[in-house]
């Protein structure tokens, strides 16, 4: 069941990903949220994520803030050097 | 030895051992994954226009790698829900598919996806030189269209040599669809079934490139990038299929036999990690493939 609906969103983003969303941007966004929602179907149903024990939801909201952490560097990088853009 | 708490569990967390033990390493391998993907975005983003290549791997491959990966997510849920009702028959079966899953993706890589881009050519134009090779590039028609410059003459390299002879002054490359009929509006936007290269050729001086090699990760950021995560990626792959085979050979059946639970968490543990990988193939293959 939930393997189904993972590989109808497969489809779906390869259907998307031949929308015209306006900008490119726009089509990365869309694809991304396609994306998580389907990471978030296995992380929670495969994964059993959807109820687990405490101390695993501990060590993951570790996990997600220091990811979020090394994702905010891009940022913090971006005006660093010059570069003409 | 006795190991404490293989198949029960801890009073005071209420999980056995390993689960918490494979939560840490998926823990660990989040930051991995999310490093490289960072570099990803970091790299994309930077990337001058014209410089990101789009639609050059083949979309149905990926897609079916895709729910290959998925469907042998499946399995091994199966497998593992087999085991806790004590079917060590119904076990084999679905970890057998798990298996044959993962060679498939692998072998498909390997041995489809991989050699067909070593086998490819790019050569990136000069600023100087570009409008010498317009009826290859037709960058007043893509500026008309308002998409991206093209940079670069791609397709299959026919002096191979001149790779690295100094004294061959060009490369003869049969080009790709987009460099052979550039102004046509069919190759403004990446197809779906990839086209095969045409017998149109050119001549492509040396004095004129900037940068010419095969799709290797030395060619841009995008293969470097593509061959850094699905290489990484794939080594995970192969990790779960070793894995999953030293579970289904009749070694496991012994321990099967003894403790039918311990097994059972066993799949389970490796399972998870067999989830995380599909997770992580979830985001590269739009990332790569489609975007």
């Amino acid at each position: 069941m939930v393997g189904a609906t993972l590989l109808a969103f497969t489809a779906i983003t390869v259907a998307l990903s031949y929308v015209n969303f306006g900008a490119p941007k726009a089509n990365i966004a869309v694809a991304m949220l396609v994306a998580t929602f389907k990471a978030g179907l296995v992380a929670a149903i495969f994964m059993h994520l959807a109820a687990e024990k405490r101390l695993i939801y501990r060590i993951l909201i570790f996990t997600g803030f220091f990811v979020l952490g090394l994702f905010w560097l891009i940022f913090l990088a971006w005006y660093d050097y010059p570069v003409v853009r | 030895m006795e190991i404490p708490y293989t198949v029960s569990t801890r009073p005071d967390t209420g999980l056995w051992n390993a689960k918490v033990g494979i939560w840490l390493f998926l823990a660990s391998e989040v930051m991995l994954f999310g490093g490289l993907f960072s570099a990803y975005i970091f790299l994309r983003l930077d990337a001058p226009p014209g410089m990101w290549p789009h639609g050059l791997l083949n979309v149905p491959v990926g897609t079916m790698n895709t729910a290959i990966l998925i469907l042998s997510s499946v399995t091994v849920v199966l497998a593992w829900a087999a085991l806790k009702m004590r079917k060590y028959r119904a076990y084999w079966w679905y970890m057998l598919a798990t298996i044959l899953c993962g060679v498939i993706f692998l072998t498909v890589k390997l041995v489809y996806e991989w050699p067909q881009k070593f086998d490819h050519f790019g050569a990136y134009i000069k600023p100087e030189a570009l409008g010498k090779y317009e009826q290859y590039l037709g960058n007043e028609h893509a500026a008309a269209k308002g998409l991206p410059p093209r940079l670069e003459i791609t397709g299959h390299l026919h002096n191979r040599a001149a790779l690295n002879d100094p004294n061959i002054k060009d490369y003869e490359v049969a080009l790709d669809p987009l460099n052979a009929d550039p102004t046509n509006p069919a190759m403004d936007r990446p197809h779906f079934f990839p086209l095969p290269v045409t017998d149109k050729i050119a001549k492509i001086e040396k004095e004129d490139v900037e940068r010419a090699t095969m799709f290797l990760p030395t060619h841009s950021a995008y293969f470097a990038s593509y061959f850094t995560i699905t290489g990484l990626h794939g080594m995970h792959v192969l990790g779960g299929v070793l894995v999953f085979i030293y579970m289904w050979l009749p070694v496991s059946k012994k321990l099967y036999q003894r403790n039918p639970e311990h097994l059972a968490n066993r799949v389970e543990v490796s399972g998870l990690f067999w989830h995380f990988v599909d997770l992580i193939w979830i985001f590269v293959f739009p990332l790569f493939y489609l975007l």
